[in-house]
């Protein structure tokens, strides 16, 4: 399906050694052949990253002794004769948000900025067993709470298809890296559309699998009922391959469900959708409810290759996503209040003592002042207001009924049609400052995204084409009952071959060459 | 629903252990008075019989067999410490001093 050559051409004079421009898949295919050593492969990336992340700040740490030596490992190996996963020798770049051994994870905050894990997440050690190269941790909004990623503590990470622009958030440095051939693949978790957004307003594509799908184990956390990790790509193929190497069963997390992985790479190969019913969420989607015209015009666009593809496309309500976002900003908070309680500066994280003879409360008041940012302390506060005594059953308690009534909405529409689509984000992306000082707006960007993490639901975004009035990548979301993940990847497939065919190539090829800032 | 105050925010705060500069805490009353009334249009929508949904999986408890495993060693859970003596961690003064 894929041929090397077309990307290959598509870059300017040095094309033929950019093998950055390769898709995992090529990658993988190329390493398996022995036309390609995974040291080459590996320093390619980690010169592109030398060259390149000083502009865009996808990278808050990048290990090229670690890479480098994993990839030494895989070619010594495959020389051996010896059998690989298919992935072995690729890299991939890993949120900051996971636990590497021995690599300091801080999750974008001043509170873990010396913080080095003593052990992996279970993606990582999975990452390791299939022998793939980790090239660095990627910047993120503070803890995973943002849509722009400039609530890290190290600063904002651009966009590749406009440097004054946001690559999305939380996990904006790993889309970042991904769309600016960084690194083919990265992880990213996704707690309200932290994978799926980054990657609509980047060209990219992510998925956040099933509740549960992925362990958490080691995963730094925000909310637990919401959190769930998963694959950043720039193909359907390739975020497949990802998905199926971290995802499964782990007796670490014990929300991880124990069940088949569904066949997401078979599923990567879909490419007629023949009788599949697929639902328009009327309350996600459409000028009048603000999404951005030229995002529209592609979702719509995208809607007729549905059909032209076999598809047939009705038009289902959902009559309580209107109020997902409200539940999901008490439901969030409250959660993340408890899981940051952590941050005590007893036995790890940022400790700051105030002068004379403090108590240890004063000096987790101090260490918390300092070592938050403005959107971690105004959630810890807001979770905290939220499950206070008296005003529980308010907040906490109503927005738990709501998650019940957004459940119930997911259930009834998964009777009519197999899966859901929307627009994956209202708008391309935004300006970096532009909503910084207004929290409000900033939470508005999840609106489509929110209701697949209360409801425990798979979803994906796939490029959808770019915006008229702004040239931007915009996403196409679809959405899929629990542990039907393959879905997301069919449907996915099929439309991005269909995109593909039509625009002469991924719409990530038609992002401008980033020129490096000085 | 009553609006959250500056007091309301500062106590809260306490109780999160975040210890706010008179700014922050003018700048974040603000903020949170204008999201805490806007949350609170959950409460238009789900009636009494609606039963509260707390994840997304029915769970029962998960357990495993109580088998001793290999853990960290003292050096590795005390690396990270902000501080430490005596192979433990070492914090501040946790009573009032006389």
């Amino acid at each position: 399906m894929s041929d090397p050559t077309t990307h290959a051409a598509s870059g300017a004079g040095a094309a033929d050694a950019d093998l950055t421009r390769l898709t995992a898949v090529e990658m993988a295919d190329r390493l398996a052949a022995g036309a390609l050593t995974s040291v080459e492969l590996t320093q390619a990336h980690l010169d592109r990253i030398e060259r390149i992340d000083p502009t865009l700040n996808a990278f808050l740490l990048v290990d090229a002794e670690g890479a480098l030596a994993t990839a030494r490992e895989v070619d010594a190996a495959r020389a051996a004769g010896e059998q690989l996963p298919r992935l072995a020798g690729v890299p991939v770049a890993v949120k900051d948000i996971a636990c590497t051994q021995g690599l300091t994870t801080t999750a974008g905050s001043r509170m873990l900025e010396d913080f080095v894990p003593p052990y992996d997440a279970t993606v990582v050690a999975r990452i390791r067993q299939a022998r793939m190269p980790i090239l660095g941790k990627t910047n993120m909004d503070e803890f995973a709470m943002g849509s722009s990623t400039e609530h890290s503590a190290f600063g904002p990470t651009r966009n590749p298809w406009d440097l004054d622009r946001i690559p999305g958030g939380s996990g904006g440095g790993s889309s970042a890296a991904v769309a600016a051939y960084l690194a083919p693949l990265a992880i990213g978790s996704d707690t309200g559309g932290s994978i799926r957004q980054p990657a609509a307003v980047t060209g990219t594509v992510g998925t956040k699998p099933t509740y549960g799908a992925v362990s958490r184990y080691g995963i730094i956390a925000l909310a637990s009922s919401l959190d769930q990790i998963g694959p950043c790509a720039r193909t359907v193929a390739d975020a497949a391959l990802l998905h199926e190497v971290i995802a499964g069963h782990d007796p670490m997390d014990s929300t991880s469900v124990d069940a088949p992985v569904p066949d997401v790479v078979g599923a990567a190969g879909t490419t007629d959708l023949s009788g599949l019913r697929v639902g328009v969420v009327r309350e996600i989607s459409g000028s009048d409810q603000g999404f951005q015209p030229g995002v529209q015009a592609r979702f719509d666009e995208a809607l007729d290759a549905l059909r032209d593809l076999g598809a047939e496309i009705t038009e289902v309500s959902c009559p309580h996503f209107a109020y997902a976002m409200a539940a999901y900003y008490l439901i969030l908070p409250s959660e993340a209040s408890s899981n940051l309680a952590r941050y005590d500066a007893m036995r790890y994280g940022r400790r700051v003592t105030p002068d004379g003879s403090p108590s240890a409360e004063q000096v987790m008041g101090a260490s918390r002042d300092a070592g938050f940012g403005d959107e971690v302390k105004r959630r810890i506060i807001l979770g905290t207001y939220a499950l206070s005594s008296g005003y529980y059953d308010a907040y906490y308690g109503q927005a738990q009924k709501v998650r019940t009534l957004i459940a119930r909405d997911f259930e009834a529409a998964f009777e009519q049609v197999d899966v859901l689509v929307s627009p994956t984000a209202p708008t391309t992306a935004f300006r970096i400052g532009d909503k910084t000082e207004d929290p409000m707006a900033m939470y508005l960007n999840d609106i489509a995204t929110i209701p697949a993490n209360l409801a425990g639901v798979p979803g994906m975004s796939v490029p959808s084409g770019t915006a008229d009035e702004d040239g931007l990548p915009a996403g196409l979301q679809i959405l899929a009952p629990a542990m039907q993940d393959q879905r997301l990847y069919a449907v996915g497939a099929a439309l991005e071959a269909r995109l593909r065919e039509r625009q002469g190539g991924y719409v990530i090829e038609q992002a401008p060459e980033i020129e490096v800032r000085a | 629903m009553s609006n959250l105050s500056r007091e309301d925010v500062a106590h809260v705060a306490m109780l999160a252990r975040i210890q706010l500069e008179d700014a922050e805490l003018d700048r974040l009353a603000a903020q949170l008075d204008q999201i805490v009334d806007w949350v609170g249009q959950v409460g238009e929508v789900a009636s009494a019989d609606v039963p509260p949904m707390s994840h997304p999986m029915p769970l029962a408890n998960v357990t495993r067999p109580d088998e001793v495993r290999d853990s960290l060693t003292v050096e590795q859970a005390l690396a990270n410490a902000p501080q430490a003596q005596d192979d433990r961690f070492a914090v501040p003064r946790i009573l009032d001093e006389e």
